[in-house]
């Protein structure tokens, strides 16, 4: 049997129990590898319960830093007897199995095809502790010391990161260094190591952070002043109101009053959570609501208000599969055409996308601005990849010259000194109205905010020329728009095609694998991330510069695709489908197969040249 | 157009209020509603509350749903920002713009569809949370703008003017809000001015959720004899439990009235309410009485209606979250922002 044999290219796979204190150990494994200066990505795999049940956590270790899922398992932790199968059917021919021996399994319960390291963890656990607690939890630690010899990870940089994380809890920092080291030792004495598959040294981690797509969207939401957010809970989305709370008890208490500079409420559902949203950005405050598909499906009927109202909203959605419930703990990009299209009538709103944690932060700050300037409805499209695992990307950055782009807010002294106040008249040319706040003077710049038609000085008015000069004012507002959101972004083949990709959100990782790939077989493509609809004139620009476009997402119907047809009014033909929806994150090896099949028809037919597990 | 402007002569007469404005300043263009509907009485008694109230009008955010009834905000109040919402979501509304800036008086302007059908879950959960306004339900047991279906405070037995008869348990918004923790809760009647401005003007300077059920007749639709929220009807089988007088903060209290009947209950900003107790054994400020008492005398067929809950100490949705006393709204970078090196250490342990 030949051994896959790798240096800071494999994946690794944990098979758990949900509850168990696993999550944690994993991390720290990640976080060790990483501190070797070696890119990881890792991707919880959980189905929509609580305790008991399976989970699992892919991590993909690649110096060359790709964070997309590879696809394939070179090395399966099986700690859940209950998936044993099916996780050691899926582990690559040639790859390895580890799993805790203390209890004996049959010889028919393995395969010949792989390497199989057992370890009696729960034997160890037992004679070193007592508590019932204790032994499920150090067992973790203890496998992760076992593969730290396995895999060639320095321990140092374990007693580092425990350090680190147990400041100031020093039983805590010992008990934790001991269990580590029984694993490594236990390894050391008995079996044979590294691994074919190991890790080493490396430099390619740099000043990156590693953080989750959901507290890092808190995170703008604190920076760009969001001081609102209502919210009902729903996965994927919830940790992103939960983190907006932590960092807000920690960045929002005025030190002297112990009062907050923040409000959160958790709602009864979602249409209340939106109303609240609204019922702030109507009266000056900078709010959002966190969500995911059935929670946007719900709060349609306010979207149509704050659309034809004109009111600042923030949403950020953070996907799931649809429809209905779907599959609530997988990723999908399947929101595109209802939210871009949300409620009733003619509406259409702005939607950002977001490729990675560090764009979750950017892109919640950004949206706060752009709901203000654009008195609309902002979305931001994550997904449950992003938004629930944790990526290597840029760090943060804040210019503390930045500030808040608040738009068009007539003052007191501004209405004192007579100028015209026309709520939904269009005096600049953009088609952005200026709006007053309430209370904001006493005799002056008052108006009546509603849903049914009106003219350009908010009053009610049902008269047809009325209405379209508003209808023809709010399209004129959102073609503003498509300047002012972040831009598309061009990645140029190295030499001159006429082929094109478009592609946007989490698709971006493994998009980048597949570019160099397809590169190195000489399939040159020039590629186009998009960053938020309304499209800008460089969007035309690329469809028509090349002669086949393809569109890469993450759902059944193609809803970008759709998005770009409808609203550039380009040749169908042109634009050809790159789809992958089954719930699990789209792959570089997906991604390149579809577009060699395409582009190479005949090399493609061959289609078991890559094998791809799931 | 229906957008009609009242012609604004101003009467030498029209007297002026401590702030400086007249009562003309406190009213809107003239109601579209049907001659005679039970609604532009209550906005009649809005803007005399307010006037009387000393209120600057630019002050208060009112806020309605959709229907006849949360039309009506727009003809009271004119130099106030307003907000028609949709159907049955006024609540949050109220309550989201409340959070930006807790500094304006709210008033919520309802209908008995808006809060008792459609939005009984936001109705119920803004009672929950002592949202701080005057929260008012026109309440005529019908859809009056859809033309006259039956509402969810019909009551049984009640009869609509195309002859059908409402045979499912109405829903009693009073009941509701004592039993969800509104600190302040009165039912009242559109005909019944002298019961009702002081009514609102207690709910307005309350600082807690207020709460008043309006029976407010639809001439148009609930009207006739069968039905239970005619004027006929309320006039024949109101019991007023009490009748209170408004007396702002530092207003001397003069009107004297027999020991024993009256009670003087001092609010958060310093004004007073005078209770004067119609019914001897009737106790405003238990909310469990309160409850059973409307109760018997609902099953007796008697509409109870008077300050039927007040608690003198009410805390609110600000209170409750502990928010800092400046306006969200009126925070900038420099109160909210972080900063560039509290960032650097967050990116520094997420290495
Ligand atoms: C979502 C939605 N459904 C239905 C309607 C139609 N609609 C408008 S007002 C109304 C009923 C209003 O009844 P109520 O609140 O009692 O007000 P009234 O007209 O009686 O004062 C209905 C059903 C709507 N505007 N929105
Ligand atoms: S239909 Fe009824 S509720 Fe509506 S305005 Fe006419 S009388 Fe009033
Ligand atoms: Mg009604």
């Amino acid at each position: 049997m030949k051994r896959i044999t790798a240096i800071n290219d494999f994946v690794i796979k944990f098979a758990n129990i949900n509850g168990s204190g696993s999550a944690s150990a994993n991390e720290l494994f990640s976080k060790a590898v990483m501190r070797m200066g070696v890119p990881v990505s890792p991707r919880n795999i959980f189905p929509s319960n609580i305790q008991g049940m399976p989970t699992w956590y892919e991590a993909r270790v690649c110096e060359k830093g790709y964070h997309g899922r590879r696809g394939g398992v070179d090395m399966m932790v099986a700690m859940n007897p209950q998936t044993w199968d099916a996780d050691v059917a899926e582990i690559t021919p040639g790859g390895y199995l580890f799993y805790d021996s203390t209890r004996p399994m049959p010889a028919s319960k393995f395969r010949e095809d792989i390497e199989v390291i057992g370890i009696p963890l729960t034997e160890i656990a037992n004679a070193t502790y007592s508590d019932a607690r204790q032994r499920q939890l150090f067992k973790n630690i203890i496998y992760v010391g076992a593969l730290s010899v396995l895999l060639d990870v320095e321990a140092e940089v374990f007693e580092k990161l425990f350090a680190e994380q147990f400041k100031g809890k020093e039983r805590l920092l010992d008990s934790n260094k001991q269990a580590l080291h029984l694993g490594r030792d236990y390894v050391k004495q008995h079996l044979k190591a590294p691994l074919g598959i190991r890790v080493q040294r490396s430099d390619k981690v740099g000043d990156q952070i590693f953080t989750d797509g959901n507290s890092a969207a808190a995170l703008g939401f604190v920076y760009g002043g969001a001081t609102v957010a209502a919210w009902y809970p729903i996965t994927p989305s919830s940790s992103v109101a939960e983190s907006f709370q932590k960092y807000c008890a920690k960045f929002r208490t005025e030190s002297d009053t112990g009062r907050q500079r923040y409000a959160i409420v958790q709602c009864e559902d979602e249409l209340a959570s939106i109303g609240m949203v609204v019922g702030a950005g109507w009266n000056g405050a900078r709010a959002f609501t966190a969500t995911s598909g059935p929670g946007v499906s719900l709060m349609t009927e306010f979207i149509g208000l704050a659309y034809f109202a004109e009111i600042p909203v923030t949403i950020f959605n953070v996907q799931r599969g649809g429809p209905s419930t779907g599959m609530p703990t997988r990723t999908q990009q399947s929101d595109l055409l209802s939210c871009a299209y949300a409620s009733h009538g003619d509406t259409k709103h702005v939607m950002l996308f977001p490729q990675d944690p560090h764009e979750c932060y950017t892109h919640a700050a950004t949206a706060l601005d752009l709901a203000d300037r654009l008195q609309t409805v902002i979305f931001v499209m994550s997904d449950l990849d992003i938004g629930m695992n944790q990526r290597l990307c840029k760090p943060f950055v804040w210019d503390d010259a930045r500030e808040y782009d608040r738009g068009k807010v007539m003052s007191a002294a501004e209405l004192e000194a007579g100028k015209d106040f026309g709520r939904y008249k269009d005096v600049d040319g953009d088609g952005i109205p200026w709006r007053t706040l309430p209370g904001t003077h006493p005799s002056k710049g008052s108006y009546f905010t509603r849903g049914t038609t009106k003219d350009a000085y908010a009053r009610y008015s049902e008269r047809g020329p009325d209405y379209i000069y508003n209808m023809e004012r709010l399209n004129k507002k959102f073609k503003t728009a498509a300047d002012l959101v972040p831009q598309p972004k061009l990645r140029a083949a190295q030499q001159k095609t006429d082929l094109g990709v478009i592609y946007y959100g989490s698709t971006s990782p493994a998009m980048r694998e597949a570019l160099d790939v397809l590169e190195t077989e000489g399939i040159h493509i020039d590629a186009l991330r998009l960053q938020a609809y309304p499209f800008p004139q460089s969007v035309v620009d690329f469809i028509a510069q090349h002669e086949r476009v393809f569109v890469v997402e993450q759902n059944r119907d193609a809803q970008m695709r759709s998005l770009l047809i409808n609203e550039l009014e380009t040749n169908p033909a042109k634009l050809n489908r790159v789809l992958h929806y089954d719930g699990t994150p789209i792959t570089a090896r997906f991604i390149s197969r579809s577009i060699r099949d395409i582009v190479r028809p005949k090399a493609g037919t061959d289609s078991t040249r890559i094998k791809e597990t799931a | 157009m229906t957008y009609i402007a009242k012609p604004r002569m101003h009467h030498p007469t029209l007297t002026t209020n401590k702030v400086g404005y007249t009562r003309r300043d406190y009213e809107g263009p003239i109601s579209t509603l049907c001659a005679g509907c039970g609604h532009d009485s209550i906005s009649a008694a809005i803007i005399q509350a307010c006037w009387e109230l000393d209120i600057e009008p630019h002050r208060v955010a009112k806020l309605s749903g959709i229907g006849c009834s949360s039309k009506t905000p727009t003809y009271f109040l004119g130099a106030s920002h307003g907000f028609n919402t949709v159907h049955g979501r006024m609540p949050s509304v109220l309550t989201g713009a409340y959070l930006a800036n807790r500094d304006l008086l709210y008033l919520g302007v309802s209908g008995d569809g808006d809060s008792a059908s459609i939005g009984l879950g936001q109705f119920a959960n803004a009672m929950r949370r002592g949202v701080n306004m005057a929260y008012i339900v026109e309440n005529n047991g019908v859809y009056g703008l859809t033309k006259g279906q039956f509402s969810a405070t019909a009551d049984r037995g009640s009869k609509s003017k195309k002859g059908a008869i409402n045979t499912d348990s109405p829903i009693d918004l009073v009941g509701l809000a004592l039993q969800l923790g509104a600190t302040y809760v009165a039912r009242s009647f559109s005909g019944d001015k002298e019961q009702l401005i002081p009514l609102i003007k207690g709910a307005l300077a309350h600082g807690g959720a207020a709460f008043i059920d309006v029976i407010s007749p639809c001439v148009t639709f609930n009207n006739h004899s069968g039905s239970t929220k005619s004027y006929e009807f309320i006039r024949q089988h109101n019991e007023a439990v009490s009748r209170i007088d408004f007396f702002p903060p530092g207003e001397e209290i003069t009107a004297s009235y027999a020991p024993g009947e009256v009670v003087d209950v001092p609010q958060n900003d310093g004004s007073t309410l005078r209770l004067r107790k119609l019914h001897e054994d009737y106790d405003s400020t238990d909310r469990y009485a309160a409850m059973s008492y409307m109760n018997e005398h609902a099953a007796r067929g008697e509409v109870v209606t008077g300050l039927l809950y007040l608690d003198p100490l009410p805390t609110d949705l600000h209170t409750s979250l502990n928010t800092c006393d400046r306006p969200l709204n009126a925070l900038g970078v420099t109160d909210l922002c972080p900063g560039s090196q509290a960032l650097d250490k967050i990116n520094s342990g997420l290495r």
